[in-house]
């Protein structure tokens, strides 16, 4: 049971699926969404996921709101504009970070290395997959919900309409043909891109160097790509352009099942106390 | 597309999406093309990514200006002295190109003695005749040289419905229009551009007054971000450099739409940006396939490829050559355009006695286009209506009106995906709820027939950069729907049953047309492919025609549409291919077929110096191989292939061998980029700043308000507010804008219908500034009213700094942004934005003004039934318009 919480479980359990592939993920790079939502419609369309309802929000050209169970792709708008402004510029004539912006991401199930959602999941119906994703099994899932609040991001939920779970697949059966994801697949300017986990997290870093570099976009950050974060490393990182908290990002998220084991111990340790407790107390009665 | 037609030769852009990776700086104004653009837009992004400027023009900060290296604001409707201010920049501070300017555009040219400009007539052109509200263009000609333009008006009457007025030739004139070019040139130039009546002095004093200071006064753009703009297309321009210009329906939808597609024209030219790679105007259309519905023209005043529909009175074949044909260049092949195409349409019938069938054409008397024909109907001389590819009750310009006009017909035919509000109004519409129509009333027989949708049939797209791409059907269509071309080609052949016993003259026309497709599969689809081989045409021998250099005028060639030829090459559809980018060229010249001659970037010509020497290694592109004694590059090079540069015309030398071999311009009459009009536009030879219908302020450059010219149909169903500071203007004093967003598709037939999509922009919404919202006391979310004098509607409040106020002349302008998607049918419904609009046009195209009018704005709901109509009348009379009808 220990090994469940190892750090290097996930990893290990990758390591030794039987069909063990390289890990895929997603790199969402930012600075080149421009917001169309093709991925949230492609998504939709491929994974036969219904529509959530009609409503105005009123928050900017969001109108999806969040992931949830059947919305698996979700593009934030956050307006940063003075009344009136437009993006001041540098002498080299770019966007400077301070200047009015409109910032668009598209979010995802981020397919941790340490899945909260996996971890608690009782019946199995969440498994890792050979592609080093997370995936709900829906002929298992017996829609306890107790994945929904493992989640340190709020991806996986609930559906009312078949009450099983649902997140993002990373398009499994896409993949399973070698497909590249519906989502990256129809995304027009690559803001969305697809591969080999860590051949991605080097094109990440070339790219926030070359902006770095150049100038443009200096805030730029990446999240998520690194493997020393409390869920280990995720199958989907973001080059972002301010904190993650503007885009409803957690800013420092964990597996919220790490410190299982250690109140397993604590409790396995407070049982046997109160096995040894009530054993002398048996003792000292019977003296 | 006159704009484009007349300035550079032909109605299309010049350059093709992928081609904007190489540009230095893109502007984009006039077009949200990340958003109605997204896949297209992958190459201004490329090309940002590679160092590239771009540069957004536009009245809201969009998610084009989010990703755009800088967003430059400018009031609706003022594009035209903004561009005029970049001509003016150009000229005081000698950016332009000379050499190119010198060679390759009429600046030189000497016009016409009797010629004026606005700056002498208070805002008006010479030949004004106020009576008609229209301009005689004689005046405007080169001297002693009448030159006919390569697009818009081309034919010497107003029969037509052309803007113009007309008069008898005197002895002079009648000399100048049968003149020939001298050598491939105009007789009067001057090449040192000095000349006080050479059209670069004309554009020198046109301009002078679009300052900066000037731009900032009428479009609020803050000087300094205009010079900013002004510089950048300045620097990045050159023997070393490019720039491009990307635009769409913010700039055609105006009462000057043409005129501002042309300045952006003069500007590329004055730049050098014509031509050469990550150059040139990208024209973004607004629908699937619209440039080849002006190629294979839905227009009332065009046959295919351009060619002018003739007019009544038009009796004979040589009248109509005579008039059309151009002196110089391959306009000057009119009878061999004209009659293989009646070759393709009545076949054998059509001989060199009967005049290849040419009486057979309609003469069409007057303005047919689509507003006039609801007037029409409105008033009853329109009986019947098809209604395909559009949804007027959404889609058009005071929709009410259209509603209305629709409900006064005999019979009405729709084909769509769906029951659109074109073909619901009759139970369900806003009249029907205020009760100004009511069912029982309503005669009109309408028929709503289900239509295939792309899927389900064979046949080509052409694209925004006049690509030709097939697409092949995927599946049968469901139940009864069909493909358009099912739906006409038994329609005619059922025509045809029921005239084959006709003896009437006038049947011959339909009779003698050649209706044979090959009918395929259970549902006798006719085959797309044989009407594309057919377009393409064939010669003598039945073989498919490889160009159109190859038609002739002796009735031997067949062409349904010359730009076309050489799509069915080799028997092949070329617009098939699909051979992928990474096994080819940049340029990708094996993907789809784009017309003319497969050549992806047009005046290609003009990227290598008058010498044929490309004018930069960084910039080469075609150039003159003087060792094989052709021209030659990484695209088809768009001109005669062994024609050298030092190729002087012989005299007398017609079409394309009148033009000299340092004229990039191959379908103008000399050759040469247009920066003076001298034909083809009904409302000047020089773009002028004139304010929209209706404006919150008083033209700041001259006394006349608004384009003299401009369509009008003022009755009590089409009211106009006042304009500027006329009595009555502030009643409506905030400005109002329609546009798409990414989420939806023109009219929402095709995308309020769909859940994934309706989900994404659920309800109609109004964007306001704060400071707006704060005077009218919108909350964010709720409610608002917006108010017209043609109606009034309500749409959820989205408050946003993306909508900037403006400073006018003095005065605070406030803007309220308005999608124009939704209707009362579908998934998600709403009110229409185009109740609002009046109807009122571009005298050259006849396209309604939906960016630019006035309207007011109030907190809440808009009232219901009757009450609906005291609200509209209580304004009407305050701002002393007559009441609703």
């Amino acid at each position: 049971m220990s090994d469940l919480y190892d750090d290097t479980a996930a990893e290990r359990e990758m390591a030794t699926h039987p069909q063990a592939e390289a890990r895929k993920g997603f790199f969402t790079d930012t600075t080149l969404c421009i917001g169309c939502k093709a991925c949230e419609v492609a998504c939709k369309e491929w994974n036969q996921l219904p529509a959530d309802g009609y409503s105005f929000t009123g928050h900017s050209y969001d109108n999806t709101g969040e992931l949830n169970g059947s919305t698996w792709r979700h593009v934030a708008f956050v307006e940063q504009l003075r009344n009136g402004a437009t993006p001041q510029e540098d002498e080299q004539q770019v966007v400077r970070a301070d200047a009015g912006r409109w910032l668009m991401e598209s979010d995802v199930c981020k397919h941790c290395t340490h899945a909260a959602c996996l971890d608690v999941c009782p019946t199995g119906a969440l498994v890792r997959t050979e592609f080093g994703t997370v995936f709900v099994q829906q002929d298992v899932c017996n829609g306890c919900g107790y994945c929904v609040p493992a989640c340190p991001f709020g991806v996986i939920d609930k559906r009312e309409y078949d009450g099983h779970a649902g997140k993002c697949t990373l398009c499994y059966d896409r993949l399973q043909d070698g497909e590249t994801p519906s989502c990256a697949k129809a995304c027009p300017t690559e803001s969305i891109q697809y591969g080999d986990l860590e051949e991605l997290r080097t094109r990440a870093d070339a790219r926030l160097e070359k902006l770095q570099r150049e100038g443009r976009y200096t805030d730029a950050s990446l999240y998520l790509r690194d493997t020393d974060n409390g869920i280990g490393g995720a199958g989907a990182f973001f080059l972002l352009l301010d904190k993650p908290e503007v885009y409803g990002l957690p800013p420092d998220p964990f597996d919220t099942t790490r410190d299982l084991g250690r109140l397993w111990k604590h409790a396995a340790y407070a049982a046997l106390a109160l096995v040894g407790v009530t054993a002398l107390a048996a003792v000292g009665t019977r003296r | 597309m006159p704009g484009l037609g007349t300035t550079l030769g032909r109605g299309g852009a010049t350059t093709f999406m992928q081609d904007l990776q190489n540009s230095d700086c893109i502007l984009i104004m006039g077009s949200n093309m990340a958003e109605n653009h997204p896949v297209g837009f992958q190459w201004v992004m490329e090309a940002r990514e590679r160092g590239a400027e771009v540069i957004h023009v536009d009245p809201r900060f969009t998610r084009t200006s989010a990703v755009a290296t800088r967003h430059v604001k400018i009031r609706p409707g003022s594009d035209i002295a903004f561009l005029g201010g970049i001509v003016n920049y150009i000229i005081t501070h000698e950016r332009w190109f000379h050499d190119y300017v010198v060679n390759y555009t009429n600046a030189p040219v000497i016009i016409d003695p009797r010629y004026r400009d606005t700056e002498d007539l208070g805002g008006l052109f010479s030949g004004f005749d106020a009576k008609q509200d229209a301009y005689d263009l004689a005046s405007w000609q080169y001297e002693d040289l009448d030159m006919t333009g390569s697009a818009g008006r081309r034919m010497g009457s107003a029969v037509s419905g052309s803007k113009i007025v007309t008069h008898e030739l005197s002895p002079e004139e009648k000399a100048a229009e049968d003149r020939p070019l001298e050598h491939g040139e105009p007789p009067h130039v001057d090449v040192t551009l000095q000349h006080p009546r050479c059209v670069f002095q004309l554009l020198k004093k046109h301009y002078a007054r679009y300052t900066p200071e000037m731009v900032e006064r009428i479009c609020g753009t803050p000087k300094e971000q205009f010079l900013a703009v002004a510089e950048a297309l300045c620097a990045n321009s050159g023997r070393e450099r490019t720039s491009a210009m990307c635009y769409a329906l913010g700039w055609t939808h105006h009462t000057e739409g043409a005129q501002t597609i042309r300045t952006a024209a003069m500007i590329q030219l004055l730049l050098g940006n014509i031509g050469r790679p990550g150059s040139g105007i990208l024209a973004l259309r607004g629908h699937a396939s619209i440039q080849g519905s002006t190629d294979i023209p839905t227009l009332y005043e065009l046959l295919p490829g351009y060619i002018p529909m003739p007019e009544e009175g038009m009796t004979d074949l040589g009248k109509f050559l005579h008039e059309t044909t151009a002196k110089g260049g391959f306009w000057g092949h009119m009878d061999a355009y004209t009659i293989s195409l009646l070759k393709a349409w009545y076949g054998e019938h059509a001989t060199a006695e009967n005049e290849w069938c040419f009486g057979h054409l309609p003469r069409i008397n007057g303005d047919h286009s689509i507003y006039p024909a609801m007037m029409g109907m409105l008033q009853g001389t329109v009986k019947g209506f098809f209604c395909i590819g559009e949804n007027p009750a959404v889609g058009s310009a005071n929709a009410s009106l259209h509603r209305r006009a629709m409900a006064n017909l005999d019979w009405l035919v729709v084909r769509d995906l769906f029951e659109i509000e074109s073909a619901a109004f009759w139970y369900d519409s806003p009249e029907i709820e205020t009760g100004k129509l009511r069912t029982a009333d309503i005669k009109t027989e309408i028929f709503l027939l289900p239509a295939a949708d792309h899927l389900q049939k064979d046949g080509s797209f052409t694209n925004t950069q006049r690509l030709l791409q097939w697409h092949h059907k995927a599946v049968e269509p469901n139940g009864d729907a069909r493909s358009e071309l099912w739906f006409y080609y038994h329609l005619g052949k059922r025509i045809r049953e029921k005239l084959l016993a006709s003896s009437d003259p006038k049947d011959r026309a339909i009779n003698e047309l050649t209706w044979n497709y090959p009918e395929l599969g259970a549902l006798a689809d006719p085959d797309a492919s044989a009407v594309l081989r057919e377009i393409n045409g064939w010669g003598a021998d039945g073989k498919a025609l490889d160009t159109y250099t190859k038609l002739k005028a002796d009735g031997s060639t067949v062409s349904g549409c010359w730009i076309y030829c050489g799509v069915f090459t080799g028997e092949q559809n070329l617009a098939a291919r699909r051979k992928p980018g990474s096994e080819q060229s940049w340029v990708a010249p094996e993907w789809g077929w784009a017309w003319p001659a497969n050549r992806r970037q047009l005046y290609n010509r003009a990227s290598a110096d008058p010498d044929g020497k490309p004018w930069s290694e960084r910039k080469r592109y075609v150039w003159w191989d003087a060792e094989k004694k052709e021209w030659t590059g990484y695209d088809v090079p768009d001109f005669v292939k062994d024609k050298p540069p030092d190729y002087v015309p012989p005299d007398g030398a017609k079409a394309e061998k009148a033009l000299d071999g340092r004229s990039p311009f191959i379908m103008q009459g000399d050759g040469k980029g247009w920066l003076f009009v001298p034909d083809g536009l009904v409302d000047g030879p020089l773009p002028t700043h004139y304010e929209p219908e209706e404006s919150p302020v008083d033209n700041a450059l001259y006394a006349q308000q608004a384009n003299p010219v401009r369509e009008r149909w003022p009755s009590a169903n089409n009211p106009y507010h006042p304009s500027g500071s006329a009595p009555g203007a502030s009643v409506f004093p905030y400005v109002m804008t329609s546009y798409r967003l990414t989420e939806h598709h023109t009219a929402g037939g095709m995308s309020r219908t769909l859940p994934h999509l309706a989900e994404l922009q659920p309800e109609m919404f109004c964007e306001v500034s704060p400071a707006l919202a704060a005077e009218r006391g919108l909350v964010h979310g709720a409610w608002a009213t917006i108010v017209s004098a043609r109606s009034a509607i309500e749409a959820r409040v989205l408050v946003t700094d993306r909508v900037p106020d403006y400073q006018i002349q003095g005065q605070t302008v406030r803007v309220v942004g308005l999608p124009y998607h939704w209707g009362n049918r579908g998934i998600s419904v709403g009110d229409s934005a185009n109740d609002l609009w009046s109807i009122s046009a571009d005298p050259n195209v006849h396209i309604q003004e939906t960016k630019a009018a006035t309207c007011d704005v109030i907190a809440g709901r808009r009232p219901r039934g009757t009450a609906l109509s005291a609200l509209v009348n209580e304004y009407r009379r305050r701002a002393g318009l007559p009441a609703e009808e």
